[in-house]
Order: C-alpha cells, then structure tokens, then sequence
C-alpha cells in the first residue's frame, strides 16, 4: 500500500544541537502511528516536519507524494485540507481572541466552504466530536480543557483529513478527560478512517490507540514495530525502562488480542548503546 | 433596572467621551464668537457677567474659546494616535512575521526615531513644515508611531510560535488570511489600549507645540496656544491663566484612565481562568 506520510531518512537540528537524525517513518491511510520517548526525545520537531511547519536539514518528507512544507496556499489547497493538527496545549490550541466556532469556520473557510454553510457544518462537528453546538459561541477562556482539545479536533476534522497530526492531545488533561479523548479519536477513527499520527509520552494512551509505534531516544528511533509486540516484548532496554516508568496499567490497556506475549519480532531494534 | 458591567471603564469612558461632545456642540453651547473681544472687557475674572469663565488679554469670552478650542486640541490629541496605531501595527507585525533582513531594518529604523526626546522629534519635524494643524497631526504621528510599532511587534513575536497560528498556517490560509484573521484580533486589542494612553500624551504635546508658535496658527483657538496667550497674566489673573492648562489636564488624566481601565480589562480577558 502506498504511504500516506513518509518521512525518509529526515534529519533536523537547532542551533546546531540536533533534534532528529536519520528517522525513517510511513503512515499509511487508516493507520494510526505512534511516537513515543520522553521529553527532548524529538517526538514534537517529527511532527512538524510531518505538518512541514519546519524543513529538514536531510532527508525528505512527503504528504501523498508532496512535500508539505512546499505547499502553497492557493495552489494546494485541496492537498493542504488532508493533512491537519491538533496540537498539545488546550489552552494554547484556539486563539484566545476568537470564539471557538470562529476557530472552526477559519478552517472552512480557507477552503472554500460556502459561509452560507457554515454554521450548520460547525454545529454538525460540534456534535461530531461530543460538544453542545451552543458552545461554539464561547471564547475559548469559557471552555474547560477537554472542551477545547474537542473543537481542536473539530477543527481537524473541519476538512475531512486523511491524516490528523497530534502533538500530545491528551497531556495536559486529567485522566478523565484523557480517556474520553482518546474514545472520542478511536470512534472517529473507526467512523471516518482517517489516519493518525499520534506523538505521545502517555503509554497508556498509545497503547490503546495505536496500531504501530516508535520508540524514541536522543531523536533516534531506537525501536519501533506493532504497539502490542513492543509493549508485551520489548527488545531495547530504553523501551523497557519506558514502560516500567509508566507502571502497569499500560500493559493493562493494551486490546485483548495483544495481552499475549507475542514472538513475533519487531520490525526494528537498534542495539542498545 | 441597567446594571453597568464595568462601572470604572464606564467611567472612564464618560470622562474622555465628554470633551469629544462638547467640541462638537461648541456652536451651541458657546455663549459668545470665540474670536470677538471687545479691549474694555480684558482679563476679567471668571463669574463677570455674561463670561462664566473670564476673559482673556483680548477681551475674548474665554469659556466659548475654550469649547471652539476643543476641536483642534482634540483633533492634534487622537489623530496622531490614529495614526500611529494603524502604522505602528502595519510596522510591528511586519517586522515580527518577516524574516530576519526586514525585521532588522524596521527595528532600527525606529530605534533611531527613539533616540531622539519626543518633545525634540516633534519639533523638528513641525519645524520642517508650515505650522498648522496639519503639521502638528504629522510631527506627532512620527513621534507616536515608533511606541506603537514596538508594542505591536512584542506582541506578535509573543504569539508568532502559538500554536493555533500553527494549527491555522496547516489549514492552509494565506499569510494575509493568517494576519487579518488570527493576528489582529490579538494584537489589535492590545495596540488599541496602549493608543489610548498616548492620547493624554498627544494633547500635551499638541498643546506644547502650538505655545512655542509651531501648531495652529492664532486667532484660532487651541488650548496650547491659549496657554502661551494667557502666560503674561500668569502673576495677575492666575484662575485665567491656569484655566487652559486645567482643561488640558483633565482631558489628559480622562485619556489616561481609559487607557488603564483598558488595560486592565485586557488582562482580566486573557487570563486562563479555571
């Protein structure tokens, strides 16, 4: 099957300290695709070479054959509306001056939705994603934070994507929230087959969302493979400290298909250093 | 029953709306044609009869004056401002989302225009023209222009790595969408407000140039050149002195708190409440 993202052999430094080096990835359509290390890992700079929000400094990245930092805002536009973010901070996710429904209709709008239907396409993904159309009305400063990550996601789904970036949607959220999120992206995955690419340092979460995952450390990809092979059989000891640091509920989150220890291998492991 | 939100912003908006109004309806509520004076009524004190306020060195009613006066004065106090906040915002947000070369050139551009004293600039440039209102209106559109554009700029450098500027750049709007949709509505509010406490500064300023003979020309009254007219009297006829600098004040001080009021409101808005 022909990927939907690749990122091929990408490299990406600041200020001469790098962030990502020689990471290799594919997202495939209705895939969903997990990264995962800790803090300074590299997962969120992947992520906007993903968006082509940065460029790298080598390698390639291409969105269905096009490199999504080359695209232009006329021009692309019916490829720019397939490839969406919701980003990590709630509160940082709307702007703070504009109503939420207003952060919605932007979306429509730069592609060309008709205004005469906008208020009935926000209202129809305000109930999409769980929220009340009335609230489309509220600033942003109205809302709690499982609201506003719902309209971010509303606003990713405004263009009908077949690849939504999400940069750590549950992080800053209470466990509650978190779970009803993260039911909220399965369902829509499962409705709309959009595809995922989901940075995340939560286990927990990944477990249960993504189909494959990959580990990394020091913007390396130390190991990656099927979310349940790696968390039922890491090969790398990073991996391993990973999970132990995230204690045993993730294990506990994994579908009931995965709770066997698996043998089949990984698709790649790098030797622990 | 009207229950008022924000009763000090009310206040404060009253205050500052007032002066507006009374220059507008200066040919109704003067008593008297600003520049008739007759040399037998010179300097009488305010409450003679039929001069609420007094006269001045000419015989002329000086509360009708003080109204007519409003108009320049104000003009030469929010125009300027006007104008700075729409260039110091075209400013500042273009040297915060340009790259690097454009944004050099623009902040230290301004940053020469700030080594210079306002007052000094404000000279310098009405020296350069024919005094007037128009003048006055330019020189302290100059002065102004480098404040604003530096408050926008901070302002747009503090949001350009927002994330909902992210999440907007990957909807794929255009850089002019992304500006007039997403950066203006935050920067806006912000310029607005830090305008409005340079008002009470304009007006000085305004005032300050038409006493040294740079803004508009006598006989026409403004409340500067008013000051300078009546400085003689100063020792004599103190209230009739004092009177214009008075007016100048409190409209100053009515800018002054709308601004604050503002301001605070501004950041009771955009904190992350709960």
């Amino acid at each position: 099957m022909t990927a939907l993202l690749r990122l091929d052999a990408v490299s990406k430094s600041y200020a001469h300290r790098p962030a990502v080096t020689d990471v290799t990835l594919e997202v495939h359509p209705g895939e969903s695709v997990a990264l995962v290390g800790e803090s300074g890992s590299g997962k969120s700079t992947l992520a906007r070479l993903a968006l082509g929000l940065v460029r790298p400094d080598a390698g390639s990245v291409t969105f269905e054959g096009r490199d999504p930092s080359r695209l232009r805002a006329r021009a692309d536009r019916a490829v720019r509306a397939r490839l969406q973010f919701v980003p990590q901070h709630p509160r940082g996710s709307l702007n703070p001056a504009l109503r939420s429904g207003e952060a919605v209709a932007f979306a429509l709008r730069a592609h060309r939705v008709p205004r005469r239907e906008h208020a009935d396409r926000i209202a129809e993904l305000f109930r999409q994603v769980g929220l009340a159309p009335e609230l489309a009305r509220r600033f942003p400063r109205e809302l709690s934070g499982g609201q506003l990550q719902r309209v971010a996601v509303a606003r990713a789904l405004a263009t009908g994507p077949a690849l939504v970036v999400c940069d750590e949607p549950t992080s800053a959220l209470d466990r509650d929230t978190q779970e009803r999120l993260l039911d909220l992206l399965v369902e829509l995955r499962e409705r709309t087959g959009t595809a995922y690419l989901f940075v995340s340092h939560d286990l927990a979460a990944v477990a249960r969302f993504a189909h494959r995952t990959l580990v990394l450390r020091t913007g390396r990809v130390v190991e990656q493979g099927r979310t349940e092979h790696l968390w039922t059989a890491p090969a790398h000891p990073y991996t391993r400290a990973l999970l132990d640091a995230s204690g045993p509920h993730v294990a506990l989150r994994l579908p009931e298909r995965s709770t066997e220890r698996s043998t089949e291998p990984n698709d790649k492991t790098e030797e622990p250093t | 029953m009207v229950t008022i939100r924000h009763p000090r912003t009310a206040l404060a908006a009253t205050a500052a709306l007032l002066p507006v109004l009374l220059a507008l309806a200066a040919p109704l509520l003067a008593p008297a044609d600003p520049d008739a004076g007759h040399l037998a009524d010179r300097l009488l004190d305010p409450g003679a009869p039929g001069h609420p306020l007094g006269t001045d060195g000419q015989g002329r009613d000086l509360l009708s004056r003080l109204l007519w006066a409003a108009r320049p004065s104000l003009t030469a106090g929010l125009l300027p401002v006007a104008v700075a906040a729409l260039a110091g915002a075209l400013i500042g947000i273009t040297a915060a989302l340009t790259g690097r070369a454009t944004e050099q050139a623009l902040l230290r551009t301004l940053d020469v225009l700030y080594a210079f004293p306002g007052v000094l600039l404000a000279i310098a440039v009405a020296t350069l023209l024919t005094p007037g209102l128009g003048a006055t209106v330019l020189a302290l559109s100059v002065v102004l222009t480098p404040a604003v554009a530096r408050v926008a700029f901070t302002e747009t450098r503090r949001i350009r790595t927002a994330e909902y500027l992210e999440a907007a750049t990957v909807s794929g709007a255009t850089r002019t969408t992304l500006v007039l949709r997403q950066v203006l509505p935050v920067v806006a509010p912000v310029v607005l407000v830090y305008a409005s406490s340079l008002v009470g500064l304009a007006i000085v300023y305004a005032a300050g140039l038409s006493f040294l003979g740079l803004g508009v020309p006598p006989p026409t009254p403004e409340w500067g050149a008013m000051l300078d007219e009546l400085r003689p009297a100063l020792f004599t006829h103190p209230w009739l002195a004092a009177l214009p600098a008075l007016v100048i004040l409190a409209v100053s001080v009515a800018f002054n708190a709308l601004g604050e009021t503002l301001r605070g409101r501004l950041g009771e808005g955009t904190e992350a409440p709960r």
